[in-house]
């Protein structure tokens, strides 16, 4: 487990909402294809993504994933930020991309989840 | 028996403003209901897949969830066009999605078999031209 602070911090990311700093992370998973993400359905999952539209928020909500961090320096339209906040949901954004955020949080003991179903 | 209704809700095609809506609406009903996170997130997965598919690839449905003591029902149904080729549909990366749809982040090609990851039972009536129903069951674990 690693805190969202810590995260935020390996990732140099910068907050767009912020609610829980305190938030533990468990497991990460990197992707710009919701159904993807939707693989996924267990808590505490932080997501990566490239995609800034509301639909990623959707997604999130979905699953109970309470932090998300944009890559290769995108900020994520205003409904986006908005549609967060509402959901308290935890965004930041990053200048490093899918792969070295994935990469350097798996180097700081991160893992990804169990797939389950597969 | 039918069940407890807790949601019925059209669904447009092409609406990507209002896509997740439905399902949004019906995860806090089943929070409300004290039922477990798990199977809350199994049906909403399951709910989020099927609004997206009939607002992305149909000419608009319904949704309709009912809840009896030991399983939760979705039934979604759309106005078509049907499904072409279900077994093609159900292998996992084929998507008929267009590039503007991928750009969104969406067929990914992973929809149904989600739904039928998530789902313990799973039906799914489809004629070309005329529109597809599917029957998603998931059971209450007391």
């Amino acid at each position: 487990m690693v805190k969202l602070s810590r995260v935020v911090n390996i990732l140099k990311a910068r907050p767009l909402v912020n609610i829980d700093d305190d938030l533990e992370v468990y497991t990460v998973c990197g992707a710009d294809l919701m159904s993807d993400v939707l693989v996924f359905s267990q808590q505490k999952t932080l997501l990566l993504t490239g995609l800034t539209n509301p639909q990623v928020i959707r997604t999130a909500e979905m699953i109970d994933i309470e932090a998300i961090i944009f890559v290769r320096g995108k900020k994520p339209p205003h409904e986006t930020i908005e549609l967060a906040r509402e959901k308290n949901i935890n965004i930041f954004y990053t200048a490093k991309s899918l792969f070295e955020a994935c990469g350097l949080l798996y180097e700081n003991g991160l893992r990804p989840e169990k797939m389950e179903g597969i | 028996m039918k069940g407890k209704i807790l949601l019925a809700e059209n669904i447009e095609k092409r609406n990507f403003q209002r896509a997740g809506e439905a399902s949004s609406k019906l995860k806090d009903i089943l929070r409300k209901l004290g039922l477990n996170s798990k199977l809350i997130r199994r049906t909403s997965i399951i709910t989020y897949e099927l609004e997206m598919n009939v607002i992305i690839h149909s000419e608009g449905g319904f949704i309709e969830v009912s809840i009896k003591r030991e399983e939760i029902t979705v039934i979604v149904k759309d106005k078509g066009p049907g499904i072409k080729d279900l077994k093609k549909a159900f292998q996992p990366g084929y998507s008929t999605a267009s590039d503007e749809i991928r750009k969104l982040g969406f067929g990914a090609g992973m929809g149904l078999n989600n739904v039928q990851s998530y789902s313990d039972k799973l039906n799914i009536k489809t004629e070309s031209g005329k529109g597809t129903t599917i029957e998603a069951k998931i059971k209450i674990e007391r």
